[in-house]
């Protein structure tokens, strides 16, 4: 009988340590990628400190990354977003992958940024980038980069051409055809 | 095969025209640290026309390329007036130019301009870059922009580019002032430590 009491107080006192751990875990995965996911309007959105972010800046699997950063207030990227959608759908089974990057303001997440994502439709993937510091992370984009928007970064393994500058359709086919030929 | 071979040439061309013309369009034009800016005369939103020779007594300006409708510029409003406040009186006015063609942004026109100097209580003049023919001078390329300049014997000579510091969303939150490092040193003759620094800002409406 206290051999069995004794079995079940280390059984639990083991579990709990297993369920510290794992909280410890998810904290520091926290900590490390600071990437939190809000859901709410249905829509879910990953939002990214710089160096979270940082890595979909060097994906090296050969594929074709489109990232454009944009924001729901800013007009000339609103303009282009449907060039950035098409160009997903069309070259998406062509090895070709847009990433939407907002620079929204984290406040307008639920009330602006959800709500156009929605209501455009949008396909492609959209992630926002949240990091005042901007000092330091705008060039590590890329060291050209005055700071406006829209701007935008083709690159395949470590072949990359950077933008700051708005597009029509042909315009963004074009280049990334380069990086397809 | 001649013919394949003159298609394949002229795309060559056209491959290497159109790089070359996309990298010119992106190198950074405009004043450099350490430039002489040539001096402008825009209207402001009293109606009278603005130089920077018109400054006798100061010994240099805080140049803000801004406007009414980009959310970083509006962000950074109460803080441009703070800036005025604190360097006006010690030499270094705020000087705001509104670069957008308000063609494209009609929230940017006089008008506008002068209700949200007249709101905001803009103690600096706020002036229409009237043609588009000064911010290209400077460079500029987003709003807000900062470009400080020193008065010397040479003219006024830039010797700050960027932002005005490193938290747009919280000032209570900033940590390095970049504009007000960069005038206190001039004030007192050294040089600027950080003469550059990047932010995210609306991109010039043309």
């Amino acid at each position: 009988m206290k051999l069995k009491a004794l079995f079940i107080a280390i059984l639990i006192i083991a579990s709990c340590k297993h369920v510290d751990q794992e909280t410890v875990e998810i904290k520091e995965d926290e900590n490390k990628k600071l990437n939190l996911i809000v859901n709410s309007s249905n829509v879910k959105l990953e939002v990214y400190n710089f160096k979270a972010f940082e890595k979909f800046l060097n994906l090296k699997d050969d594929k074709v990354y489109v990232i454009n950063f944009w924001a729901t207030w800013c007009a000339p990227c609103v303009k282009e977003l449907p060039y950035f959608e098409k160009l997903n759908e069309l070259y998406n089974d062509k090895n070709v992958e847009v990433i939407l990057v907002s620079l929204d303001f984290p406040h307008l997440y639920d009330s602006k940024l959800k709500p156009f994502i929605k209501e455009r439709k949008l396909i492609s993937k959209v992630i926002a980038l949240d990091d005042v510091d901007m000092n330091t992370w705008i060039p590590k984009v890329d060291d050209k980069w005055s700071g406006s928007i829209p701007a935008t970064i083709i690159y395949r393994n470590d072949n990359k051409k950077f933008f700051e500058r708005s597009f029509t359709y042909e315009e963004l086919e074009l280049e990334v055809m380069r990086f397809i030929n | 095969m001649k013919k394949s071979i003159q298609l394949v040439l002229g795309a060559l061309i056209v491959f290497f025209v159109s790089s070359f013309v996309e990298t010119d369009t992106l190198l950074g034009k405009g004043y450099k640290i350490g430039d002489v800016a040539e001096d402008f005369t825009l209207k402001n939103v009293d109606g009278k026309m603005v130089s920077l020779a018109g400054y006798k007594d100061a010994k240099g300006f805080i140049v803000v390329f801004t406007c009414n409708t980009c959310p970083y510029a509006v962000m950074y409003e109460d803080r441009i007036i703070a800036l005025n406040k604190k360097y006006a009186s010690k030499g270094y006015p705020v000087i705001a130019i509104m670069p957008n063609n308000i063609n494209v942004k009609p929230g940017d026109n006089m008008q506008a301009m002068k209700k949200r100097a007249e709101d905001k209580g803009f103690d600096f003049p706020y002036l229409m870059d009237e043609g588009q023919n000064v911010y290209p001078k400077f460079g500029a390329t987003k709003t807000p922009h900062v470009y400080i300049l020193k008065k010397t014997n040479k003219g006024n000579v830039v010797k700050y580019i960027g932002a005005i510091d490193d938290n747009y969303k919280d000032a209570s939150a900033v940590k390095t002032k970049y504009v007000e490092h960069a005038v206190d040193a001039l004030l007192v003759g050294r040089e600027v430590k950080q003469k550059e620094t990047k932010a995210i800002g609306c991109s010039i409406k043309v």
